[in-house]
């Protein structure tokens, strides 16, 4: 076997035209930033509108054979700890796909689609470098009469920031209202569209599913708006960062169980005590005995970032953990880093020490995220 | 002004009876390292040989080293840097230098391109 060839996805003639810089990143050609660069492309998906092409991420459906929800619901809920026979049509969770020992494989985002005829199908968006092992691993784990289906024939787009909800409304006016984490089947300007209301930079926004052949009209009519601007990999890890959100491989992986890494929120009440998915012990062991080491927000004092695998140390220069993502804030103006310290460490507040190139810089454990959450929340106003 | 494989810049300027040398990373680096948002200057009085690890230019991304061009002694270093490091994308080959050195040997700048090799150095 030679080289795997790199991928494409629809969309990369439209970055190169726009002068991206193009790097490989899970096995595809991706724009890692525009001309516009990183910082300005943070600051501009903050203030205004971003366009992300995230095609490289993986989309499947899971599809029950006799029809209905339940039984795709069931079959799913063996798997991930999220409360899936609850979802109501257009309702999504975040959740992941654990190993037996209680270790992040993958983490994911479920829907119930909500489109009539379809309200029994499950939608998953996995990420990228892991797709081909879930989609594997998953078509193994799914009972006869549950079949999943892997989409070779859809791109994904996001736009986020405060201003990605007028774009829509343009085209959709319900998109405007859509509560945060629930989706639509609709057409925006005639293109059919699977829009969810959720994504990976911390603000509003949207993630757009549509066929790889309406990719490009989709992208080139929602750059088409002043308040839009296209945002690249670079940016994209700066925003999420900032937002407090796990990058897998790097915060979360098969060494971390949703408990270390602060994701418990994740697993409702009822499926905390009666387990019955994969890797349910773990959690359960890590709930009543508190996990040894937990994921915290660090805020370096000073100017000097602490990139991925810088060492922790407190204050008597023992080790005590490890930076998972670490680098600069355009909106936080300074260093940003998560990482994982011992229990007794991660209290908000505490001070840390980071070796950065052999020498012990201030640092001290904050709350995440670093820069409010701006997600939708509905109009609903205290009366 | 002369420029090294790794993309510093190096100008010498007499000083008595030794050279100074004024050093920075050329617009071509600066460009491609994006938004400067961290530098980390050397010491006065340290002394490096040719190559060895001078000081660090962070941006959003990725960190960097700076290497010693040449072989000396620290003599000055651009503190403004620390609090304006965004002036490394704004001047880089002149409001970014990033320190002084006093020379050692001023023939180790004989091999090294000038601004026309260099230029034909980054088009490769």
């Amino acid at each position: 076997m030679g080289e795997p060839e790199i991928k494409r996805t629809k969309l990369y003639d439209n970055h190169v035209a726009l002068g991206a810089k193009m790097v490989p990143f899970a096995g595809y050609a991706m724009p890692v930033q525009y001309p516009m660069g990183v910082m300005k492309e943070h600051l501009h998906c903050r203030a205004n509108a971003g366009l992300f092409d995230v095609s490289h991420m993986g989309q499947g459906f899971i599809i029950p054979d006799d029809g209905k929800f339940e039984t795709a619901a069931t079959a799913f809920e063996k798997i991930v700890a999220a409360d899936i026979r609850g979802l109501e049509p257009g309702q999504q969770k975040y959740s992941q796909f654990l190993n037996e020992d209680g270790g992040i494989l993958d983490d994911l985002m479920v829907s119930r689609l909500g489109m009539p005829g379809h309200d029994h199908w499950l939608y998953i968006v996995v990420n990228a470098a892991c797709k081909d092992a879930d989609f594997t691993r998953l078509a193994g784990q799914l009972p006869d009469g549950v079949t999943l289906k892997v989409s070779d024939e859809l791109s994904l787009i996001a736009l986020q920031g405060p201003k990605a909800a007028d774009v829509i409304a343009k085209y959709l006016p319900d998109a405007a209202t859509m509560p945060f984490m629930s989706s639509i089947d609709a057409q925006i300007d005639g293109i059919w569209c699977h829009i969810s209301r959720s994504g990976y930079t911390g603000e509003d926004g949207y993630e757009i599913s549509v066929k790889h052949d309406d990719a490009e009209k989709l992208w080139d009519l929602l750059m088409s708006h002043d308040a839009v601007e296209t945002i690249g990999l670079g940016a994209r890890d700066s925003l999420r960062l900032e937002g407090g959100l796990c990058l897998y491989g790097h915060d979360i992986d098969e060494t971390t169980s949703p408990v270390e890494a602060g994701l418990l929120w994740s697993i409702p009440k009822h499926r905390r005590e009666n387990g019955g998915y994969i890797g349910a012990a773990r959690v359960e062991k890590d709930m009543a005995e508190r996990p040894k080491r937990r994921r915290v927000g660090i805020q370096p004092v000073g100017r000097a970032p602490a990139r991925e695998g810088t060492i922790i140390q407190n204050m008597d220069g023992q080790e005590i953990g490890v930076i998972t993502s670490g680098g600069f804030g355009p909106s936080a103006e300074g260093p940003v880093a998560m990482g994982y310290v011992k229990r007794k460490y991660a209290r908000v507040g505490t001070k840390i020490n980071l070796v950065i190139r052999g020498k012990a810089k201030p640092a001290k454990i904050i709350k995440l995220p670093f820069v409010p959450n701006n997600f939708y929340r509905g109009s609903l106003k205290a009366n | 002004m002369k420029y090294t494989e790794d993309h510093e810049w190096i100008k010498l300027a007499k000083d008595g009876d030794g050279d100074i040398a004024t050093v920075g990373i050329s617009t071509h680096a600066a460009g491609q390292l994006g938004d400067v948002v961290y530098v980390e200057l050397p010491e006065v009085d340290a002394e490096f040989e040719k190559g060895d690890d001078a000081a660090v230019v962070e941006s959003v991304k990725a960190a960097s080293e700076v290497y010693a061009p040449i072989s000396g002694t620290i003599t000055a270093v651009n503190e403004a840097l620390e609090d304006a490091p965004e002036t490394v994308n704004a001047a880089p080959e002149e409001g970014g230098w990033f320190f002084k050195m006093k020379v050692s040997d001023a023939s180790q700048l004989d091999g090294m391109m000038d601004a026309d090799a260099y230029k034909k150095f980054i088009a490769e």
